[in-house]
């Protein structure tokens, strides 16, 4: 075991001991290291102001992503290469050309934010090969970064043109430097970090992460810190010991195999979201709207569930398609349905020392027959105040099937069953739908809070059955102003 | 001798006025280099302030005990209101902002005491130690319940002409209604922050995140007990204002001169987000009552307007603010009798502040929903009742051009603004269009709007409208600019670089531009009332023809020829028949020993205000604009999404065309986010649930129109003598969103066939639509 964390800033070997293990990665950059161009904006990932490229390698190769530094746990970098809006410009003081552009089309007013869409310009660049982006995607690839005063217009006029300026000389010499440097940082080592009273370990194989577990069961797992970051920075918890999953090898495959699709809980939305896609597409498109680029590629799917929120999106779409949780305690599974494992607000399923391991997803015959909504005030970068998710299957007009489920409309993710039991065995008609509306209220008595009233809550997730029947035969041009089949807004076209 | 080289002897200079430049941070701002208040060094005996806040919303305090926060790791001070040895008051007028409450929290968020330690994060936990004991008092949240138990900060305020009652009883038609609007947050990307480096006897410096360093100079002084003259504030550049720079800087300012001075170290106040949106103020909501008569054309005959605020639990600017959402009550209409009252409601939550349009949006919604209105109960394209009212244009013979306030309107280019924009944008074929659309989509449902804006430019009280400057040519030919505004983004800092560039003709990367700092000009405005490159570029264009005054009377005098055959063409002076590099002329002039440096001064002029008879001139002059908004909504969930704007707004003759876009871009977006999707929400007990962009929701980039059209009025040129005659531009714009919830509202009118006035809210949510699309199916089935 290694009692220090390596990674690479900006090119240079950064060791990190003797510090408390919550330390945050902006607060790093910007206390320690004095690199001030990253800016703190919220401190829960929602503005970007914070961004910064995380490099790792990936089956070999290089791979950059955007994420927010303000809760990303420093340790979490082991092996992994930051970059920061410092390293952008080359040799002589060149501005890259997602810099360039956003200069040149006036991108930035007051400035603060700036440097965070300059990094989610970078990925994206880097990415994409240096091509510009188109704007559907400029507005995924941006959507986590906030900025009060241009409009966007500007910054999406960057986006897109980018691509059109020469591309950097120094970019070749400076990956190959980077790719040999992450070489040169790979080990299997489980690496822990300790202050006085904080304790943070980062296994790298199931075994080792399942020997830690048992030995700390009231340890906090942290995968991509989406949550888990937000006790430190904003509910300032003082966590003793915590495991990070992110480098245990193995938890975050994704497979698919005997009509089931298997999800690593360490999979991250962005590892799944493609594969999610070719499945279901629409939960492709829920997941595109979960987060953003940045929250997509820390947070995992299994950390959505493992945490029990009844706001988190992935478990209603995924009790609506009959998942299976694949818990683990040592050497010992067990399996549940995902329904179960949601017993009540704050509480699941799940005993001490026992963690999620993986989700199984059976394949649908017809993808097409499941739909999610996400329901928020704006439409991305929101949590939902009604998610719902259904699968209805329909035999010589009559529903064999139903399994509905609805998020942000109880203390946990729940499947409507009185509305679900209205629907099975009858004609899968528009009257069956209106009969069963009444049936809610068996089902839900939501709250009110800040997203939404009680009200809302109940009428929308009423009229999302409705449109859930209309989308079984209208084109989703007809009922969606967002995202996957919507044309309405500019032609965009998701997943 | 000349280290920089001569200018260039080409025809036109870089950076001329009326010629597009970038902003002249842009370079830093993409690369991180631009500094903000956090990111200067600090010595590592750098103390970190915690402000710990109230979480009652009216209650006494009858006990409370720091000895515990003192004694924590790292806390080097604790200070409360007994630490001050001045006045306990960070007010702007009112003396009504306690530093640290005293005995009595009239807000859930108002400071109680600061703890300072080395890090934020030690100061933070130590001031979980203290022990507070309260006793509840009887708490206003909402504008209802102020109204209802008559809590009012002063009596009713009331501008009126002619008899609104009668004509309204007398009229053809009459409507009324009530309307209520929320308030916004300002979320500048940059939280408030101040750094306060002590000096020797009184002395302190304090960099402060502000668009009003002087107040905030005169705030600490006030609060250290000390003479202003010890107090010197500086800002580069905020991470954005919107108003919520205006007054908010005075608490963290004064907290870290007061630990400064107390420990003779460098102190800090860096609010974190959901710190930040508990304790500042916001803009303010309001209801807004309204009875309007009116004949068959929609000609509206007479209004009143009963107008509550929520102004929170003091005064700041809310009467200056609540002033000008009455002075735009009318917007671009002429109202022949008129009344409007003003309520300003004394609650127990944070107190309201400047915001982007200070009042005047709110005041120009209410008016926009009215005409709205009419239009609907008469059938008619509400663009003809904006028609038929519009003031009467600029030369027009008419007596319709006078406002609720007496002033007499000699500006107004609506109706010309208003037809260009619907030609450019088709409106008259789209709204045809939309509406056959909408018959055969039964779940999505389009809309589309057009709302016109005239916003009074000048600050009403009418002192602040003075600015100054501070100009230096030194002996390299070198210039250094400063003037008493604030860059907050907006992009002043280049507008007046290139006013300075112009007159001396020289290249404006000449123009070393520097930071606001209340030792270089003393006694000046916020940067607010869009007045920043009006009064500041007027102040630096005084400071320049001084010196080249000087300049000019010492090359006549140098070279035997009249002043008047002397001219500045770029990069060079012709003296008579020679051609002198501008550099050789400054360094000769040095040697002859002529002042290179000069202050400069501008007050508005015209401008009078008698708010005894709610009468005057407040205005210089009207700055004017029109958008065309199309939308779509979902009528099973209420979401909805902006799919086209389209925007003509007047800027006089641009000082910078590109600048000026993009504060009619950022506002227009800005005005439509806070009409939709920026919903703030208190519980019942006045604690803010929305205190972090993950429960506040600003536009993202996504909500941007995929299709936005934004031109400059080519015809636009200030008729008063501004600034090269451009006009000002930082407010007006963002009350083009009002279009965007205006066509919210004639998509959900579309379910019961255009039949019944949806009556919507604002912010006008997906919950909001959602409600009144019910409400609408229900009525009309």
């Amino acid at each position: 075991m290694r009692d220090h964390g390596t990674f690479l800033l900006n090119g240079e070997r950064h060791e990190i001991r003797d510090m408390s293990p919550t330390t945050t990665l902006l607060n790093y950059l910007r206390e320690d290291q004095k690199l001030t161009g990253t800016k703190e904006g919220c401190a829960e990932g929602d503005c970007g102001a914070c961004t910064v490229v995380v490099s790792e390698l990936v089956d070999g190769a290089v791979q950059h992503r955007a994420v927010n530094a303000c809760i990303q746990f420093l340790p979490m970098l082991e092996g992994k290469s930051v970059t920061t809006v410092e390293r952008l410009r080359g040799p002589g003081g060149t501005l890259h050309p997602c810099q360039q552009a956003l200069v040149d089309t006036h991108g930035s007013q007051c400035g603060f934010c700036t440097p965070g869409f300059a990094m989610s310009l970078f990925a994206a660049y880097e990415d994409r090969q240096g091509k510009g982006l188109d704007r559907d995607t400029a507005n995924d690839v941006l959507a986590g970064n906030l900025c009060r005063c241009t409009g966007y217009g500007p910054i999406i006029t960057a986006a897109e043109t980018m691509g059109d300026l020469p591309a950097p000389q120094w970019g070749e010499d400076r990956a190959a430097r980077e790719l040999r440097a992450l070489e040169a940082l790979c080990h299997t080592d489980t690496v822990k970090v300790a202050s006085t009273d904080q304790q943070f370990f980062a296994p790298a194989t199931l075994g080792e992460f399942a020997e830690l577990f048992a030995e700390f069961p009231d340890a906090t797992i942290v995968a991509g810190a989406t949550d888990v970051g937000l006790w430190v920075t904003k509910r300032h918890m003082h966590l003793k010991t915590i495991i990070y999953t992110g480098r245990v090898q193995g938890f975050a495959h994704i497979a698919v195999s005997d009509n089931t699709l298997t999800i690593g809980a360490g999979a991250t939305y962005s590892d799944a979201i493609q594969t999610l896609a070719e499945h279901f597409p629409d939960l492709g498109e829920l997941v595109r709207r979960i987060g953003s680029t940045q929250v997509r590629n820390a947070g995992t799917i299994g950390g959505n569930i493992a945490n029990g929120s009844p706001i988190g999106d992935c478990p209603p779409a995924l009790i609506a398609l009959n998942a299976t949780l694949v818990l683990r305690t040592g050497d010992a599974q067990r399996r549940i349905p995902l329904e179960d494992f949601f017993v009540d607000y704050g509480v699941q399923d799940r005993k001490p020392g026992e963690f999620v391991e993986a989700i199984e997803v059976p394949l649908l015959e017809n993808p097409d027959q499941f739909r999610c909504y996400k329901l928020t005030k704006r439409f991305d970068q929101d949590i939902s105040a009604v998610c719902g998710c259904f699968h209805v299957t329909v035999d010589d007009g009559q529903v064999s099937s139903a399994r509905i489920a609805y998020g942000g409309m109880a203390a946990t993710p729940k499947r409507a069953s009185a509305v679900e039991a209205a629907l099975v065995g009858k004609a899968w008609t528009m009257e069956t739908c209106e009969a069963a509306l009444s049936k809610f209220s068996e089902d839900f008595s939501p709250m009110t809070d800040m997203r939404a009233s009680s009200d809302y809550r109940m009428r929308s997730a009423q009229n999302l059955l409705i449109k859930y029947f209309v989308e079984g035969t209208e084109p989703l041009s007809t009922t969606r102003l967002v995202g996957r089949g919507s044309t309405i807004a500019g032609g965009a076209n998701h997943a | 001798m000349l280290d920089i080289p001569a200018a260039k002897s080409t025809e036109t200079i870089a950076g001329a006025v009326h010629s597009d430049h970038r902003h002249d941070s842009g370079h830093k701002h993409v690369s991180g280099e631009a500094i903000y208040v956090d990111d200067i060094p600090t010595p590592d005996n750098c103390l970190n302030i915690y402000i710990a806040m109230s979480t009652h919303a009216h209650a006494k305090v009858t006990h409370m005990d720091v000895s515990a926060v003192r004694h924590a790791p790292g806390v080097a001070v604790v200070l409360t209101a007994t630490d001050v040895p001045g006045e306990n008051d960070v007010s702007p007028v009112n003396g009504d902002d306690p530093v640290f409450a005293d005995g009595e929290v009239l807000c859930v968020g108002q400071s109680l005491f600061a703890v300072a330690a080395d890090t934020i994060q030690q100061a933070r936990a130590a001031a979980t130690l203290a022990t507070i004991t309260y006793e509840d008092l009887p708490a206003y949240i909402t504008i209802d319940e102020a109204m209802e138990a008559g809590s009012l900060l002063e009596e009713p305020y009331t501008m009126a002409r002619g008899d609104a009652a009668s004509a309204i009883d007398g009229a053809a038609h009459s409507l009324s209604g009530r309307f209520y609007l929320g308030g916004q947050e300002h979320f500048y990307l940059e939280g408030q922050a101040a750094l306060a480096i002590p000096g020797e006897d009184d002395d302190v410096l304090v960099y402060s995140s502000t668009q009003h360093p002087s107040e905030v100079q005169h705030t600490v002084g006030k609060v250290l007990g000390i003479p202003n003259n010890a107090v010197t504030v500086e800002i580069r550049r905020m991470g954005g204002g919107f108003g919520g720079k205006e007054t908010s800087g005075n608490l963290p300012a004064a907290a870290a001169a007061l630990v400064a001075k107390k420990t003779n170290r460098p102190a800090k106040v860096c609010y974190d987000r959901d710190d930040d949106m508990v304790i500042t103020g916001k803009r303010h909501d309001f209801r807004i009552d309204y009875r309007v008569g009116y004949d068959d054309d929609g000609g509206i005959t007479g209004i009143e307007y009963d107008q509550a605020a929520r102004c929170g639990m003091s005064y700041d600017l809310s009467m200056a603010i609540c002033d000008r959402a009455m002075f735009h009550a009318d917007n671009t209409y002429y109202l022949p009798h008129v009344r409007i009252t003003s309520y300003r409601c004394l609650t127990h939550t944070v107190s309201s502040c400047a915001f982007r349009g200070f009042g005047g949006p709110q005041g120009m919604v209410a008016m926009e929903r009215v005409i709205d209105e009419i239009a609907h109960t008469l059938g008619k394209d509400p663009l003809d009742v904006r028609r038929v009212n519009y003031y009467a244009a600029a030369d027009e013979e008419s007596i319709r051009n006078v406002t609720p306030y007496h002033m007499t309107v000699e500006d107004c280019v609506i109706d010309e603004i208003v037809q260009e924009l619907t030609a450019s944008s088709s409106y008259t074929a789209r709204r045809s269009e939309i509406r056959e659309w909408n018959k055969g989509s039964p779940i999505i449902k389009r809309g589309l709007a057009l709302s016109p804006v005239k916003f009074g430019i000048s600050f009403t009280t009418s002192f602040l409208n003075q600015a100054g400057a501070l100009v230096h040519i030194y002996h390299d030919g070198s210039i250094h600019l400063n003037h008493g505004g604030t860059e907050m983004g907006q992009g002043l800092f280049v507008k007046v670089a290139q006013v300075a560039a112009e007159v001396f003709q020289v290249d404006i990367d000449r123009v070393k531009i520097t930071a606001t700092n209340t030792a270089k000009v003393p006694n000046t405005s916020a940067t607010a009332a869009s007045s920043g490159s009006d009064m500041n570029g007027m102040a630096t264009l005084n400071a320049c023809e001084t010196i080249k005054q000087r300049l000019m009377e010492f090359a006549a005098s140098q070279h035997q020829v009249s002043v008047d055959d002397i001219e500045f063409l770029p990069g060079r002076v012709r003296v008579g028949a020679e051609e002198i590099p501008f550099n050789k002329l400054v360094h000769d002039a040095y040697m002859a020993r002529i002042s290179l440096s000069a202050t400069g001064f501008y007050a508005t002029p015209k401008i009078h205000w008698d708010r005894a008879s709610a009468s005057g001139r407040p205005f210089y002059y009207f700055a004017y604009g029109a958008a065309v908004t199309e939308v779509a909504i979902d009528t099973l969930t209420g979401e909805n999404r902006i799919l086209r704007v389209d925007i003509l707004h007047d800027v006089g003759q641009s000082l910078n065309p590109v600048i000026d876009l993009g504060q009619i871009e950022g506002g227009y977006v800005q005005g439509a986010g806070w009409l939709t999707t920026e919903e703030l929400w208190w519980d019942d007990e006045g604690h803010l649930k929305t205190h972090a962009p993950s429960t506040y929701k600003i536009p993202a980039c996504s909500d941007r129109a995929p299709d936005m059209r934004i031109g400059l009025w080519e015809k636009g040129r200030n008729r008063e003598d501004t600034i090269y005659r451009s006009k000002a531009v930082g407010e007006p714009p963002l009350m083009l969103g009002i279009s965007a919830f205006l066509a919210l509202s004639d998509a959900v009118a579309s379910v019961a066939d255009y039949k019944t006035y949806p009556a919507l809210h604002a912010p006008a949510t997906p919950e909001c639509i959602l409600m009144a699309v019910e409400r609408l199916k229900g009525g009309s089935s």
